[in-house]
């Protein structure tokens, strides 16, 4: 990408030049991403959702894992601007600006790829117009949109030097704020009583140590290639410290994890799912061991607590990298793995015979288009992460030493 | 001057008189239409929750190689399949289940329970998903933005998500490819108030099983509230306390 250029404004930030190959190539592919994902919306609207791999069964697929995940981890990538902000940790400063942009890009992606995914899309004024306020979702669009707000309002604070006094209070509004949305987000599983693998309040504090996990992860790569690809200096201090945290944020969710499986498998009732997305739920259950544990928690972990791995920033990166993917795994096991295993509606007999597959485990195979669309939704945040670096002063524009 | 007064007062009295009545009259007709509703209540009027209409199953008259109400309710409502069952809609079906200790076999119709409480309403981010105040659960087409969160909070797996294009819609039924359906309880019928009943009963009493009857659970004298004074009935997922308008027996 290309070399900083300071332009007017502020002494310490600029807009990243962006006239090299590598930045055109970068954004035509991130464009190409969008387009795939909107044609996969076309197709989903036109022919109608048959043409993915959701059922009546499995009614939320990969879109949702997509978009959960980009929600998630929107509200945790805040975690630089709060660590500067509210709780005064000076070398965090320079990357809060960053930190916001990329919260509120992911958060706008995750938010593109569940209203496109709508049986009716065209219908979005009518949510933003018809409320139930005994909904989660409905007050999950105030907490989106009230994040949106308080996000940019916060980048004001540290863009115009005649709001910088204000700065503190509005962070800590939005640590606050971040912290509901984040519960909220959790509710939306933690409130179903119908089904075994969600109905637990544990999943709202769950959520919220998930998007304090993945957060960190993604703004420390992003900062990583901000770093590597305009040539501007990132501190040691910087990636360590933020690799330290999210040591403790990883091992945080996996403590969630297990108190949350270790309460179900101890109640009788809810062996049955615990067998199943535990033991014997095949590609659930892989997800949940190899990607979510292994892949996702444990060999980060090692990758950033084993001295030699510990100290290089590529395995740093790494490690980053395969929290994210593990998050993904872990959302997959959520969302699909929850859906799968069948509804308990009768308890004490076995179903024989259905006509709507009663007392089955369900079969969600993914289909291009929903993939295209999850992706499409990524694509978007980190477009709309490059296009803000390229047009607002976003970036530190260090050299040499913070 | 106190002849003015007088004329004043006579005036404000009057007015006083006049508003009273029209109150009172105005208070006397509304406690009458209300008193009204329950028994003739006119096509279009406000439904009122002094009415609950719901069913009881009486699994042991199901045959399990009987399929009518089904068909019956894919006829009345137009629902046809695209031949692939996982994303076709199914208002209601035919489950057939084994007591795990005693071995012993029932059948029975499951569709929406049309709960007090219900969960699909609660979640619903727009309020398509509404409780009439007499009991039926419906879900509003033209608000339905086709979240799908209602069929995640359904306990039954009662509703179907459109998948695709649909054809030969019947008016009454009005249906969307993008929104999300379940059993009407045939509100239509029910609002027609000539006392004709859902389609899955009509058909189940026409091949003489006579295993689901439909009625005002509200009603002492109706039928179904006295099968249910008479035999013990279950809900089905009890335990959840959403005290469902649709109830089972011998199951």
């Amino acid at each position: 990408m290309a070399t900083a250029s300071k332009i007017m404004g502020s002494s310490d930030f600029s807009v990243i030049e962006g006239r090299s190959a590598g930045f055109y190539a970068l954004v035509a592919g991130l464009a190409a991403v969008i387009a795939a994902g909107l044609w996969a919306t076309h197709a989903m609207e036109t022919e109608g959702h048959h043409v993915t791999g959701m059922t009546n069964q499995i009614v939320w697929g990969i879109p949702h894992v997509f978009a959960i995940f980009l929600i998630v981890t929107a509200s945790g990538a805040l975690n630089v601007a709060s660590l500067s902000s509210v709780m005064g940790q000076k070398i965090y400063a320079p990357f809060a600006r960053l930190s916001a942009l990329l919260a509120v890009a992911l958060l706008l992606g995750g938010l593109a790829v569940i209203t496109l995914d709508l049986g009716r899309p065209d219908r979005i004024v009518v949510a933003l117009t018809h409320f139930n306020m005994k909904s989660v979702f409905a007050w999950n669009v105030f907490l989106y949109t009230g994040f949106l707000l308080l996000a940019a309002l916060y980048l004001w604070t540290l863009m115009e030097r005649r709001m910088n006094r204000i700065t503190k209070p509005v962070a800590t509004v939005l640590l606050l704020w971040r912290i509901v949305l984040t519960t909220g987000t959790g509710l939306i599983f933690g409130v179903l009583v119908a089904r075994e693998a969600y109905d637990v309040a544990i999943m709202a504090p769950m959520f919220i140590a998930m998007s304090l996990s993945f957060g960190t992860a993604a703004c420390l790569l992003l900062l990583m290639a901000v770093g590597g690809c305009t040539g501007r200096f990132l501190d040691d201090a910087v990636v360590h410290g933020l690799k330290r945290i999210l040591a403790w944020f990883v091992t945080l969710v996996l403590y969630f994890v297990m108190v949350s499986h270790g309460v179900k498998l101890y109640a009788a009732g809810y062996q049955g799912v615990e067998r199943f997305l535990l033991l014997e739920g095949g590609v659930i259950t892989s997800m949940f061991w190899m990607g979510q544990i292994v892949a996702g928690s444990l060999a980060p972990l090692w990758l950033m607590l084993w001295p030699p791995t510990a100290t290089s920033r590529p395995w740093i990166a790494a490690a980053a990298a395969l929290v994210l993917l593990g998050g993904l795994a872990q959302i997959y096991v959520i969302v699909i793995g929850g859906l799968a295993f069948p509804l308990q509606i009768f308890p004490g007999k076995e179903v024989i015979e259905s006509g709507f597959f009663d007392g089955v485990v369900s079969h969600y195979q993914p289909s291009l288009p929903e993939l295209l669309l999850g992706l499409g939704g990524v694509a978007m945040a980190l477009l709309i992460v490059v296009l803000g670096m390229k047009v607002l002063e976003f970036v530190p524009d260090f050299r040499s030493g913070s | 001057m106190a002849d003015g007064s007088n004329a004043l007062a006579d005036k404000s009295r009057r007015r006083f008189l006049t508003r009273t009545g029209a109150a009172v009259a105005l208070g006397l007709a509304a406690g009458v239409r209300f008193i009204d509703f329950p028994s003739a209540r006119a096509e279009s009027g406000p439904v009122s929750s002094s009415q609950r209409w719901g069913m009881l199953i009486d699994s042991s008259k199901c045959a399990s190689d009987c399929s009518a109400c089904v068909q019956a309710c894919s006829d009345e409502h137009g629902i046809s399949g695209h031949g692939r069952p996982q994303t076709d809609a199914q208002w209601i079906r035919k489950v057939t289940l084994r007591d795990k200790e005693s071995g012993r076999e029932t059948s029975l119709p499951l569709m929406c329970q049309h709960c007090e409480d219900p969960p699909c309403v609660d979640v619903c981010p727009t309020g398509a998903s509404f409780r009439r105040a007499d009991g039926v659960v419906l879900v509003d087409k033209h608000i339905c933005i086709g979240c799908r969160y209602c069929m995640l909070a359904c306990p039954y797996k009662a509703r179907s998500f459109i998948h695709e294009d649909l054809a030969d819609q019947k008016p009454w039924s009005p249906r969307g490819k993008g929104t999300v359906e379940s059993c009407t309880l045939c509100v239509h019928r029910i609002d027609e108030g000539k006392g004709r009943i859902p389609a899955c009963a009509e058909a189940c009493e026409r091949e003489g099983h006579g295993a689901i009857q439909f009625g005002d659970l509200n009603d002492p004298a109706s039928s179904v509230a006295q099968a249910l004074v008479q035999r013990e009935s279950q809900e089905l997922r009890a335990d959840l306390r959403l005290n469902t308008g649709v109830r089972y027996q011998n199951l």
